[in-house]
């Protein structure tokens, strides 16, 4: 039996606590090991081999593992988006997928974004802009900021506000965000 | 957009981009997580899933057999850990000892229990599973108004009444005042509770060497020499065998002006175990335990003259502390006392705060810390009298400014604010929504059933804090410059930003005194081992009460540069300009350079001059700043949904000088887009047992890019005699605005449906209620 | 926060998928955008986990008799950006469109969400109105049933253990059809307080075909028989819209959750009910 945790308790009364379909186990660390999956992916056009639990999370292995740290952890519930990749060509929150989904995959970082020392337009665009404050959540705005400009080359106000609100900045208020997505769109289309 | 720096250019008051950025924006920025060292060791704590129980036993042994798990520890194993610190002291106050593990008893909902070290976090977390805790839960209260009830459960058994404190302050003759009034209005405001809500979770990563007795602290702090001071008396060691370090800093709001149970537990934890350990905060574990903000229920009464002269305020204050005292918990509320008449002729005021205990996290300061919920008080107060007397209230509000000659003014709580124009911002934002016409606009926008209002708020904030005697820990800041042999600048700042950028603002500063490229200049904070004592950043005093301090030690390491200038230029008339020390009489010059040079090497030295190029100050404010401005707000509410659309938002800002209005807006909109979630959206609901519903961010909602509007922001100039910069503060401003403007406009969008007052946060729920039961909430 | 650990399979076809799932005991990880965070939370904590992400032929978009089929692993943004969607069943491409945000859309898919079967998910409005099929498979065979029968409860469908969902199908809306899909979002997450989903088609002035699904505001979402007569008929003025999605939350048994009492969701339910007629009336032609 599993100890009540204050996190079940507190969440309670949300409507995504009505789940009862698991059971709970501790799975002995003996057998964890014999779980271990060899996965063999790009991050950053560079490869990467490595044995891993199943359970390990992409973020924890871009971070722990493979040593890209750009990537962050706000929250646990996928909502705060700092910890946004690009998996094959699209963001994702690399905090809600295993390590081994991305098996095969080609990963991009927010390290890797930056080519010969020359920065990615949507990074100089959020350093000219002022888009950023404490910097925590840059990484991954950025990453979503890109894969908008990708499948939309001339965001309109609303549009960039509509497409970034997987990512949560507590800094800016997003406006200077707003500036620079469009200051790199325009840019792009100079 | 940022303007491109040319070298010859004055720096400061210049839209530049900002110093900090490249490491950001390319994730090679250092935040705690980021850190890993050799052999370190993961560190998951239990809490308490009650928001009060007695614990009659715990069992760690499941824990320790795990395999992975180096050690686990329980409330005896910290008893010879001093408690958490309460920095704050209020005649009577009753403090109670919160030990960094809970033995006994919890009394909040993630109050630590038991502290899990294991070799990587995933089997911590797999070993917090395995504990298991015998509670006896026990009745609790989270609201304050009910703690204050006969029979409510007792948080702390030894205080049945729950009651933390009193406090009383009054100025001039208020009961004359009410006695004499020809109008009364009354309201009973609330500020919710608030989660703060870094993007970045606090963490704490712990090393230490037994050796030498050292102990280094990385801790996402906003007031690393703080921290440091308190930890060694909480560890019993000696402070400067401790070191702290803030990496980089993912914003804290006050949230991490603390010092929280968690970085003492890890320095504890690396004593015994001799191996460096990590401790994240999980989301959920920041909402639970790191303190909230706001948390007031305050009963308003104005008294006035029908022609709307105000005469007298009258406050009682309930303020909703949690389960005990973090830093600076208690005084939070005196702030909302000490700002309490606004911007306004209030010369009869009185105030009682009663300090509640509650089962729930404390409150302490978050982004505004006390002068929100009292500008939300008084503007809130000064709509409700005005909408009494019929008038308009721009105009009751410029009828009851403090006049612009009237500066220094001495207010009824005490304070002296600096320097003011309080009218000028309040009619430039009138003219920027150009009013007449908006309130001609919403006349006929209301007679076709659309429902359109305009709030107005004129904020004044107390910042820059502070005078050290106004002050728990000191209020000045610290600040050294130096010049390398090489002629390269350092600047050392005790103040220790987080996001505000000052790493950009005081190299502006130190690169115009010394007329070099701001290229030149490093700005380091963070490293109580590499930067003298400072304060740190909070209360909207990084650039007010930080900069100044490297002003003045540029003065002070260029009276050296010209003595060093005239030795070596052979005169005694120089200008330390353009990089350069030039004679005035011949024009010839030394570059710093050469003079630094010529300083650490010593060949010969100016009289009564010790060699090298380097100075300290640390200055001392001889008062406050005060801020001050207008927003103004149109909105207009779905009658079907009760959603509020903000379809203007104008903000006319005062804080003094300006040395980089890049940042000044950054600020601007971040501290606004705050307020904003307190009015619209956002509030801590903990439930009668104790429960925190808005446990995650899938439940507390703050506000995304979609949910807010463009930011017409400008500003008015009143520079601060208080220091020679004539700076203010500006990162509290926009969340000290803001709140009341929003929630004027949607009472005025209400008022002809008998609407006077909404709290918040104003759900489209509760507007939905308020139009369609006849403006009954 | 961190997940118990779990078997993973990740089996390339769908026999061997079907074959690993037969047991009873595996979990099927899909996008994962449900599954995930109710792991990290530990309110989940499957044995073995069977991932199909790798399973070929099961994220195809395809035509096929006068339908659309639609494979559980499609994505919500593969379905919002296909031409055929798009194109032949917009309904469902506005619905995905609205889910969370991008880069949930990205990783998410339509078979996971509708087999976690959220109360407050975006498509079962749409898939209501459109009279969707969900075409179920498990080692033992197929078998294919109506979304009212796959939808059991909150967070309960029709599955049974060993099975999974093969592929959504929907019919190809006429050219001269109208659609919506309105939705009143949970500020924090993102998901519906209600959301409603309207197909109309006109003939001669008059209303002559009205579907209505309604979200997020009982324990499962539901089609709005009620409204759809009341509308069916009219010349679908404002008044007849209004009155026929007065209607809506006739007999239901409403959430009530921090961000919506029950009062308030059968209000709104109406108000979305509305919105979405009008608009899908004013986009028929």
């Amino acid at each position: 039996m599993r100890p009540e945790t204050p996190g079940m308790a507190s969440r309670r009364p949300s409507r995504h606590l009505i789940f009862n379909a698991f059971c709970h186990n501790i799975i002995d660390r003996q057998k964890a090991d014999s779980m271990k999956r060899k996965i063999n992916l790009t991050i950053n056009g560079k490869s990467f081999t490595d044995e891993v639990e199943p359970r390990m999370l992409l973020i924890h292995y871009l971070r722990e593992v493979a040593g890209f740290t750009g990537p962050h952890i706000g929250c646990e519930t996928s909502i705060c988006g700092a910890c946004t990749v690009a998996l094959d060509g699209k963001a994702v929150k690399s905090c809600t997928m295993f390590a081994v989904q991305a098996d095969g995959r080609e990963v991009t970082t927010i390290e890797g974004l930056a080519t010969n020392g020359q920065l990615h337009p949507v990074q100089e665009a959020f350093w000219n802009e002022h888009a950023l404050q404490c910097g925590f959540c840059t990484p991954g705005m950025i990453m979503t900021s890109k894969q908008l400009l990708e499948r939309n080359p001339h965001p309109t106000e609303e549009e960039i506000r509509h497409g970034i609100e997987g990512n949560l900045c507590r800094c800016t208020g997003y406006q200077h965000i707003v500036n620079a997505v469009k200051a790199a769109a325009a840019k792009a289309g100079a | 957009m940022a303007t491109t720096i040319t070298k010859t250019e004055t720096l400061v008051g210049k839209r530049i981009r900002r110093q900090e950025d490249p490491r950001l924006i390319t994730g090679t920025a250092t935040y705690v997580d980021d850190i890993k060292m050799p052999g370190m060791h993961h560190a998951c704590i239990l809490r308490s899933p009650h928001g009060a129980a007695k614990i009659r036993s715990i069992d760690i042994k499941p824990a320790q057999d795990l395999p992975g798990v180096a050690a686990v520890f329980t409330g005896k194993d910290v008893e010879g850990v001093g408690p958490v610190p309460c920095g704050a002291s209020l005649p009577g106050l009753r403090v109670p000892p919160h030990a960094i593990l809970a033995k006994d008893r919890v009394y909040f909902i993630g109050h630590p229990v038991a502290v899990v070290v294991a070799t990587d976090r995933y089997i911590a977390a797999d070993a917090l599973d395995l504990i298991e805790v015998d509670y006896e839960p026990l009745p609790t209260v989270t609201d304050p108004e009910k703690a204050l009830a006969a029979g409510a459960p007792a948080v702390h058994p030894e205080w049945p009444d729950n009651t933390a404190f009193l406090y009383h302050q009054e100025g001039g003759d208020p009961e004359t005042a009410f006695k004499e009034a020809e109008v009364v209005v009354k309201q009973r405001i609330t500020s919710q509770r608030l989660i703060p809500t870094a993007m970045e979770t606090r963490g704490v990563v712990a090393e230490y060497r037994s050796a030498e007795k050292s102990l280094t602290l990385y801790s996402s702090t906003q007031i690393p020499h703080l921290l440091r001071t308190l930890v060694s008396q909480m560890l019993g060691l000696a402070e400067n065998h401790l070191r702290v370090i803030t990496p980089e800093v993912g914003g804290g709001f006050g949230s991490k002006l603390n010092v929280y149970a968690e970085e003492a537990l890890m320095g504890f934890v690396a004593m015994k175990i001799g191996k460096p350990v990590k401790w994240i905060e999980s989301r959920r574990e920041n909402f639970q335990c790191t303190i909230h903000g706001r948390g007031h229920v305050d009963y308003y009464e104005v008294a006035a003259k029908r022609d709307g002269t105000v005469l007298g305020l009258r406050l009682k204050l309930i303020q909703d502390l949690g389960a005990y005292h973090q830093l600076l918990t208690p005084a939070i509320p005196t702030l909302s006392v000490l700002m309490m008449p606004g911007l306004y002729k209030f010369r009869n005021v009185t105030a009682d705060i009663v300090g509640v205990f509650t089962n729930c996290v404390p409150t302490d300061a978050y982004r505004g810390a006390g002068r929100p919920e009292a500008t939300h008080g008084i503007e809130r107060m000064m709509d409700l009298l005005a909408a009494e007397l019929k008038m308009d209230p721009a105009e009751l509000r410029l009828k009851n400014f403090i006049g612009k000659d009237e500066f220094p003014y001495a207010t009824a709580t005490g304070l002296s604010y600096d320097s003011g124009n309080y009218a000028e911002p309040l009619k430039k934002a009138l003219d920027l929504v150009d009013y007449h016409k908006l309130r001609q606009e919403q006349k006929q926008a209301k007679a076709s059933g659309r429902l359109l209002g305009v709030g107005i708020s004129t904020y004044g904030e107390i910042c820059a804090f502070g005078p050290s005697p106004a002050t728990p820990a000191g209020g000045w800041e610290s600040a050294t410059v130096k010049i390398e042999p090489s002629g390269k600048v350092t600047v050392m700042t005790g103040a220790s930003p987080h996001g505000q950028g000052e790493e950009t603002t005081f190299a502006q500063i130190a690169a115009d005194e010394l007329g070099v490229p701001i290229d030149d200049v490093i700005v380091v904070h963070g490293d109580t081992a590499v930067v003298q004592y400072g304060i740190g950043t909070f209360g909207s005093r990084g650039t007010a009460v930080g900069g100044p301090a490297v002003y003045y030690a540029l003065q002070e390491l260029k009276k050296k540069i010209r003595k060093f200038g005239e030795m070596l230029l052979e005169t005694t008339d120089v200008t330390v300009s353009g990089g350069q020390c030039v004679d005035n009489r011949t024009g010839k010059s030394v570059s710093l350079a050469q003079i630094a040079g010529a300083s650490y090497r010593a060949m010969k030295l100016p009289p009564n001059t010790e060699p090298g190029m380097v100075a300290t100050y640390f200055w001392e404010p001889p008062n406050f700043a005060f801020p001050f401005g207008a927003h103004i707000v149109v909105s207009e509410v779905d009658r079907e949904t009760g959603h509020v659309e903000i379809k203007r938002y104008v903000a006319v800002d005062d804080c003094g000088n300006i040395i980089n209005p890049l940042l000044v807006d950054g600020q601007v909109h971040g501290g606004v887009v705050q307020g904003l979630g307190q009015a619209l959206y956002e509030q801590a609901v903990y439930d009668d047992d104790g429960q925190l519903i808005t446990g995650e961010l899938m439940d507390y909602a703050i506000p995304k890019a979609s949910m807010v509007p463009w930011i017409e922001s400008s500003h008015t100039i009143t520079p601060s005699p208080v220091n020679p910069l004539g700076v203010k503060g500006v990162g509290e401003a926009g969340t000290i605005g803001c709140s009341p403007a929003v929630v004027n406009s949607v009472v005025d969008a209400l008022s002809h449906l008998g609407v006077k007052h909404i709290d918040m946060p104003m759900t489209p729920e509760k507007l939905w209620n308020l139009v369609h039961q006849g403006g009954q909430a | 926060m961190i997940p118990q650990n779990f078997e993973y399979s990740a089996p390339g076809n769908l026999r061997d998928a079907l074959a690993l799932l037969a047991g009873g005991n595996a979990k099927v990880l899909a996008g994962g955008m449900s599954l995930i965070p109710l792991m990290k939370l530990r309110l989940a904590a499957p044995e073995h986990l069977v991932d199909l992400g790798r399973v070929a032929d099961l994220k195809s978009i395809r035509e096929e008799g006068g339908t659309i089929r639609i494979g559980a692993t499609a994505t919500h943004y593969d379905i919002e950006s296909s031409p055929l969607v798009r194109g032949k069943c917009p309904l469902l491409a506005e619905a995905a469109s609205n889910i969370g945000d991008v880069q949930v859309r990205n990783m998410g898919t339509i078979g996971g969400s509708i087999a976690h079967a959220d109360p407050a998910a975006d498509y079962p409005a749409s898939f209501l109105a459109l009279e969707a099929q969900v075409r179920i498979a498990s080692a033992k065979g197929e078998r294919t049933v109506t979304i009212e029968q796959f939808l059991v409860d909150a967070l309960t469908t029709a599955l049974e253990p060993g099975e999974i969902v093969r592929e959504i199908i929907v019919p190809v809306e006429p050219a001269n059809a109208g659609v919506s899909y309105q939705k009143m979002v949970q500020p924090a997450s993102g998901f519906a307080i209600v959301g409603a989903a309207a197909r109309v088609r006109k003939s001669g002035g008059k209303v002559a075909f009205v579907r209505v699904g309604v979200t997020g505001l009982a324990a499962k979402a539901f089609r709005a028989t009620g409204v759809e007569k009341l509308l069916e008929g009219t010349s679908g003025s404002p008044a007849d819209v209004q009155k026929a999605a007065a209607v809506v939350s006739d007999g239901a048994d409403a959430n009530t959750d921090l961000h919506a009492s029950a009062s308030y969701r059968l209000q709104m339910a109406k108000v979305y009910t509305a919105r979405a007629l009008t608009q899908a009336l004013s986009r028929a032609s």
